[in-house]
């Protein structure tokens, strides 16, 4: 079993007849973190998207392992979690049942009291038995993060994990990451929001051509 | 492999039975369409007879279609559409599931309805029988072409409508067969070759529909 | 790879703006030919009368709906293989036309059921399966139109129209075998009884002919497909800028 690393090689991505980024290169080792930036529409989401797999490159190839993800879907997917601007929490359902769906069509065995306790470190204990319909954005956003912490792949894909959380969250969010990088894990993601990574191997990635600040404090 | 499509197929379930609503929808549909038609046409019993398995089958066409809209649009909305397609696990057998889940909750209970609204129709016990194959043969194919156009209409404006001028023509075999079949034993020329046929019919939809629609379903979330 | 998605949609442009006018002429000349030898040189039907010649136009058109969606069919199945983006210009380029032809071919004989059953419309298997075809040809147009990325678009429209041609042959034969269930006209539109050979000739000509002016105008609107989604490239630029 080869080191886990992702790389992108000579990626072009277009949306429409607008070419985005063309000759993109990087690669991503066990414990780093990949800080995707830019402005808005300059094709932040377009990339992780391409790095999900989900959609496909114009040019270019996306590598696990040294070998082009399309070749080993199965693999790469089971290694792989991404979490978008939408949580993929069903309204109807509690926390729970949600994180049994999840395990499940990942196609892994349902471990309840550990879900239980993922959910309660997330500070969820309250809401447990609750339809996740009436849980409020952030917590929807908990429940969301417990099944990334379940479903426990080394590479997590985040899509701006921190909009609409509250300041605890934002601090949970960072040491989620932090323990996630620290337990030999890779982290792809893009924000907006400054971000305290102390101790992070951290890698910037600027996606267009506008210039953007230090968010890394 | 079968762990993921029972996944699936459980949580189809679960979530339609916690949405009652729109499943008796498409029920009463169902029921006030076909009554729509002996108020139309006029009570003559012998009419209603000869009519009835023609107006029956498209009426419970009708009724399962306006649930197939959203056989993936509310996932797509909430995101767990995507966490799905991202699942190691084979996107057909995602499609499978989801079309066998429809079938269940939105066609096996038009099959429970079909007999009441066929003595309605004054159909003969027989006829009735047959109906009810028919259509236990036939909706699948719905289920499984109707998960081709959601997946291609995914997201789209005026989805639904759109849906329907996709795949009412290619279901249009199924209807020509089922209904077909009534005709067939109440003619008294026998229903085999209509049912043999709408069986067939369903197998190569079977084989065929769900890799188009997983196709469709990755071309929609690119 | 990308030299070749790349460069073949502007030398294609260039070879289809060169054919255009040769496939248009060829086109207008045999319709003029064809239409000769079917209205004035082929004898007139004891049986059916000069109403009859309406076939010489119904069934060329009939013959083009349908085979006009086999080709989008395939420019289709090849565009997602390998993921061409000119095969994909091309099923676009070809759907009005077979829209059109499958609207003569409905009308033509609606024109001619009218002498023949005396009614403007009967449900026979052959008209039956051209409404049908219309319907599809209506359902694809209509996809396209509601996707505005081009790509999912005809990547989407290829799907369903490959799904579509799986499905053409047991649509015919279900019409058929419903047709001859109900009793359906036992004249048959296609079988001109005793077919003299000018008859034939006169088909034939006018088959060819719809062939040609369908390659004339499917390239006509590719290069306008070409143009538009190449709007970015330097050569486009220079074409469109000389035209303006």
């Amino acid at each position: 079993m080869p080191p886990p690393r992702i790389s992108v090689h000579d990626l072009a991505c277009a949306r429409g007849d607008r070419l985005l980024f063309k000759g993109m290169n990087f690669t991503l080792e066990a414990g780093e973190l990949l800080l995707v930036q830019g402005g808005n529409g300059q094709g932040k989401t377009s990339l992780l998207r391409l790095l999900t797999g989900l959609a496909r490159p114009e040019q270019g190839e996306v590598h696990w392992c040294g070998q082009n993800v399309t070749r080993q879907r199965e693999v790469y997917h089971a290694a792989m979690c991404y979490l978008g601007h939408a949580n993929g929490v069903k309204d109807d359902l509690n926390p729970v049942e949600n994180l049994r769906f999840a395990d499940g069509l990942q196609g892994r065995p349902f471990d309840e009291v550990k879900a239980v306790n993922t959910l309660k470190s997330l500070g969820l204990e309250r809401c447990l038995d609750l339809p996740c319909r009436v849980l409020s954005f952030g917590q929807r956003r908990r429940v969301a993060l417990s099944a990334l912490l379940l479903a426990g792949v080394t590479l997590w894909i985040l899509d701006e994990p921190l909009t609409g959380l509250d300041v605890h969250a934002v601090a949970l969010m960072e040491s989620l990451i932090r323990d996630h990088l620290a337990a030999g894990g890779m982290v792809v993601a893009t924000t907006h929001q400054a971000l305290n990574l102390e101790g992070v191997k951290v890698q910037r990635l600027l996606v267009g051509n506008v210039a953007i600040p230090d968010l890394t404090e | 492999m079968h762990r993921f499509l029972l996944a699936v197929l459980r949580r189809d379930l679960t979530l339609a039975a916690r949405r009652r609503g729109d499943w008796l929808i498409a029920q009463f549909f169902f029921v006030i369409v076909a009554s729509l038609f002996p108020l139309g046409v006029g009570p003559e019993p012998e009419m209603l007879a000869r009519i009835g398995p023609g107006v029956l089958w498209v009426a419970a066409t009708l009724a399962s279609l306006l649930s197939l809209a959203r056989l993936f649009e509310d996932d797509h909305r909430d995101g767990s559409l995507e966490h799905m397609v991202l699942s190691p696990e084979p996107t057909v057998l995602l499609v499978l599931g989801k079309a066998l889940a429809h079938w269940l909750i939105y066609c096996i209970p038009l099959l429970l309805i079909a007999p009441i609204l066929g003595i309605q129709f004054n159909l003969p016990p027989d006829a009735i029988l047959v109906l009810e194959f028919s259509l236990l043969l036939g909706t699948p194919i719905l289920s499984l072409l109707g998960a081709v156009g959601a997946a291609l209409t995914l997201g789209l404006r005026g989805g639904g409508v759109l849906l329907t001028l996709l795949i009412l023509p290619l279901y249009i075999p199924a209807l020509i067969f089922g209904a077909g079949a009534v005709d067939g034993v109440m003619a008294g020329t026998g229903a085999e070759a209509h049912l043999s046929l709408l069986g067939a019919f369903m197998m190569l939809s079977l084989m065929i529909a769900p890799w188009i629609a997983a196709s469709a379903l990755r071309v929609s979330l690119e | 790879m990308s030299l070749y998605t790349y460069a073949a949609p502007s030398q294609f442009y260039r070879l289809a703006g060169q054919l255009t006018p040769w496939f248009a002429w060829s086109a207008a000349l045999l319709t003029g030919v064809g239409l000769y030898v079917s209205f004035f040189v082929a004898p007139t039907d004891f049986q059916q009368s000069e109403a009859y010649r309406i076939i010489f136009i119904h069934v060329p058109a009939a013959w083009m709906s349908m085979f006009i969606y086999l080709v989008m069919a395939f420019w289709g199945a090849i565009g997602l293989a390998f993921n061409t983006r000119l095969s994909f210009m091309m099923s676009r380029a070809l759907a009005p036309t077979g829209a059109m032809f499958t609207v003569v071919a409905l009308w033509t004989g609606a024109a001619w059921g009218k002498p023949m059953w005396g009614a403007w419309w009967v449900w026979d298997a052959r008209l039956t399966s051209e409404l049908i075809l219309l319907f599809l040809y209506a359902g694809i147009m209509a996809l396209w139109a509601s996707i505005d990325d081009v790509r999912r678009g005809d990547r989407a429209g290829a799907l369903l129209t490959l799904i579509g041609a799986i499905n053409i042959p047991i649509i015919y034969f279900s019409v058929k075998w419903w047709n001859t269930l109900h009793q359906g006209s036992t004249i048959n539109l296609t079988k001109a009884p005793s077919m003299a050979q000018t008859m034939l000739i006169g088909m034939l000509l006018l088959a060819v002919a719809a062939w040609f002016y369908t390659i004339a105008v499917a390239f006509i609107r590719v290069r306008r497909l070409i143009l538009e989604r190449e709007r970015q490239t330097e050569w486009a630029k220079d074409i469109l800028a000389k035209e303006a």
